[in-house]
């Protein structure tokens, strides 16, 4: 006898199969549902050339993965909020992501944006793939954080050790440095690394200075500094800050043994196209490019494709500076779930802190910190420049390696400017 | 003035080190200065707008600077494409803007001062506008520099130590001509004097026979238009992406403030001024005390002369 409250045994017998394979379905018991990545990006504000980049290199792997069947036999969602370039931003948008979208994995590429929500992801006890981020863990020193710059343990000291590592074996050897840089966090842990290679192989620093974020005319700055004549010149810039120093060090006709460092806006299409020849002579800091010391597997593929789909976008249509590493992280992330076949943040956090990953951006390991056992920041000198056509930087020699050892391409030339 | 100290090779070296560390600071001067008040006209231009619309009309215009980056952008999309020059593109576009700037304040009359609403309403009205412009700029142009193609922007001319580049040259002139330009037709045409007593006398205006609102929504549009001529310059001083407005919205309300509401002469007065003061202590000092000093000189003015240098007392 049956009831709608009483289901038969033959009713439960033929219902089994269906629950068992309810159960064994996923990751665990009803988890059939899609994997959520979630995170916060840079989509307007100041950070917008950085975040939008991100964004099209993460739904780039999206398609990939999701057409790969996705991770663990579910399809994979990512979930983006924009943070307007606004750290304050950042709390709110992760509780929202962990405690009403309830996403498994989070990621973000914004630089060090994400440090207020930092405490959220740590109480959470979150794993967190960040990209772009300088010492971000230096203060919090959380075991499950991980993060996709090149930095290596000490990040301060790595952006601007290549700098001075080449300096050092010039002949004759420089003697004086000067470091300017915009008065932000970046710019300021990048002019402390500086100082700290300056005192390091003993150059003498005669010009330290910080400007305003909002600088219109750097023609002052730049006598300023040659008025001291200096051998070695250090700047630490965003993105309009670097095109205003030089073009006004070009236009005083500035002359230094070295001019450089870590100017940000040098590594993408925009300013390298409008700045053009200009640029030659100048040493400073890349992620990426297309030399024969760094043709990892995948990597001119992916380049190809990103370059494929953010056609006509506005965005960076060279592909170096943001699309490797941020694919990259996306990699790591999915060869852990897939190696250790769950979500949980621990494991994960575990496997990936003893493991090396092939990735486009090359073989990736990570120190307890989270960052790269390995620095891999390269100091580059553009050589070639020429006109305006964005192919010449897909050639070799155009903008040559000159450290690591491990990845150089070239030999720098001195003076800056390059003939001049 | 170096090579004339270098032929006075029998003075002892300390009194020629003396006398090099002297010309280098002249020079360095000389320099400072003609580029603070290269600096200063193009301060001036990005800030007429607001003397119209804040100092003259009422209407604290946030979104200005995001009106500013709007003309720049068409600058760069019409340079790209056809060509022109940028000093010819404003001049085609601000027409435009004018027609805009007096769209948006029908709009803004309708919901705020047609209901006498509290002015602040207005503010955030106006906040929108600055995020809203800034979001569909990046959609059409993307988040990345843009720069003009002209034949002008890396020349330099250089008369003895100091050097002159165009890129700041020309956004000087354009900025005092337009300031004089804006100072002439408010004061000797009969329409400017009507822009003049619109805030000061609106029902005196009716009795003329004189629509305040008309007025109003005219000058309106005469300020944005002249984001027009702003945003060109700015572009022909660095490129721009379309978050940088933001960092304009401090100074183009300082220099109004600065200068006296309502004042054109006090406007380019103080937009040079302030101009100076960054290049004389970027140069000197060090650039991250620019603002410091900046606004330190407007706190000043302000508390011996609360109504701006040239405002009416």
């Amino acid at each position: 006898m049956t009831s709608a409250s009483h289901p038969s045994r033959r009713q439960v017998m033929l219902a089994l199969p269906a629950a068992t394979a309810m159960v064994y379905s996923g990751s665990g018991f009803g988890q059939t549902g899609p994997i959520k990545f979630g995170g916060t990006l840079p989509l307007t504000g100041g950070n917008a050339s950085i975040g939008k980049v991100a964004q099209a290199t993460m739904q780039l792997w999206l398609d990939d993965v999701n057409k790969r069947g996705g991770l663990l036999g579910r399809k994979v969602e990512l979930m983006i909020y924009d943070d307007q370039t606004n750290p304050t931003l950042t709390p709110g948008l992760f509780t929202k992501l962990l405690d009403i979208d309830k996403v498994d994995m989070l990621v973000g590429t914004g630089t060090n944006l994400i440090a207020p929500a930092m405490p959220l992801v740590i109480e959470r006890k979150k794993l967190m793939m960040g990209n772009l981020a300088l010492g971000l863990n230096d203060q919090f020193k959380y075991d499950k954080y991980f993060q996709m710059m090149a930095y290596g343990p000490n990040g301060k000291d790595e952006l601007a050790r290549g700098f001075f590592e080449v300096a050092a074996k010039l002949t004759p050897r420089p003697q004086t440095v000067a470091l300017v840089g915009a008065d932000s966090e970046f710019a300021n842990n990048a002019l402390e690394g500086a100082r700290n290679h300056a005192k390091r192989l003993g150059f003498r620093v005669v010009y330290d200075k910080s400007y305003p974020p909002n600088q219109v005319d750097f023609s002052s700055v730049v006598r300023a500094i040659a008025a001291v004549k200096p051998d070695l010149i250090f700047a630490g810039s965003y993105v309009a800050d670097s095109s205003g120093l030089i073009r006004a060090a070009a236009e005083i006709k500035l002359k230094a043994t070295m001019f450089g460092g870590a100017m940000v806006g040098l590594q993408v299409a925009a300013l390298k196209q409008q700045l053009s020849g200009v640029i030659n002579g100048l040493v400073n800091y890349e992620l990426y490019l297309p030399e024969p010391s760094m043709q990892f597997p995948g990597i001119k593929e992916m380049i190809a494709r990103y370059r494929a789909a953010t056609a006509g976008q506005g965005l960076d249509a060279l592909g170096f500076y943001v699309p490797p590493t941020t694919y990259a992280q996306m990699q790591v992330l999915e060869q852990a779930i897939t190696a250790t076949k769950t979500l949980k943040d621990d494991v994960l956090a575990e496997y990936i802190h003893k493991t090396t990953f092939k990735t486009v951006a090359g073989d990736v390991k990570f120190e307890a910190g989270g960052e790269w056992a390995e620095p891999r920041i390269l100091m580059t000198q553009f050589q070639k420049v020429n006109g305006k056509e964005l192919g010449q930087f897909d050639q070799p020699g155009t903008q040559v390696i000159l450290y690591p050892e491990k990845f150089k391409s070239g030999n720098i030339i001195t003076p800056y400017p390059i003939g001049g | 003035m170096v090579p004339l100290i270098h032929g006075l090779g029998r003075a002892p070296h300390f009194v020629l080190n003396r006398l090099m560390e002297i010309s280098t600071i002249l020079d360095l001067l000389a320099n400072a200065l003609v580029a603070g008040v290269m600096l200063g006209g193009f301060y001036a231009a990005v800030s007429v707008g607001i003397s119209i619309s804040f100092g003259m009309l009422d209407i604290a215009n946030i979104s200005h600077p995001a009106m500013i980056m709007l003309g720049s952008f068409m600058a760069y999309l019409i340079n790209s494409h056809w060509g022109l020059d940028p000093l010819l593109i404003m001049l085609l576009i601000a027409p435009l803007f004018g027609l805009l700037g007096m769209g948006i304040y029908r709009v803004y009359f309708q919901l705020f001062e047609s209901r006498e609403k509290d002015p602040r309403r207005g503010l955030a009205f106006f906040f929108g506008l600055l995020f809203v412009t800034d979001v569909l700029l990046i959609l059409f142009f993307g988040a990345d520099l843009r720069g003009v193609e002209t034949s002008y922007v890396d020349t330099v001319l250089n008369f003895g130590v100091v050097g002159i580049p165009l890129r700041l040259l020309i956004p000087f002139f354009i900025g005092v001509l337009v300031v004089l330009c804006m100072h002439l037709f408010l004061t000797r045409t009969f329409f400017g004097l009507a822009v003049a007593a619109v805030s000061q006398e609106p029902l005196g205006l009716r009795l003329m026979g004189v629509d305040p609102v008309r007025v109003k929504q005219i000058a309106f549009g005469l300020s944005v238009a002249t984001a027009a001529l702003g945003g060109a310059a700015l572009i022909i001083i660095q490129p721009v992406e379309p978050a940088l407005g933001r960092e304009y919205i401090g100074r183009v309300f300082a220099v109004c403030v600065l200068g006296g509401m309502g004042s054109m002469s006090g406007t380019l007065f103080a937009a040079i001024l302030l101009g100076v003061a960054e290049s004389l202590t970027s140069t000197f000092v060090g650039p991250s005390w620019s603002p410091a000093v900046a606004f330190g000189i407007l706190l000043f003015t302000l508390a011996w002369r609360p109504s701006g240098l040239m405002g009416r007392t």
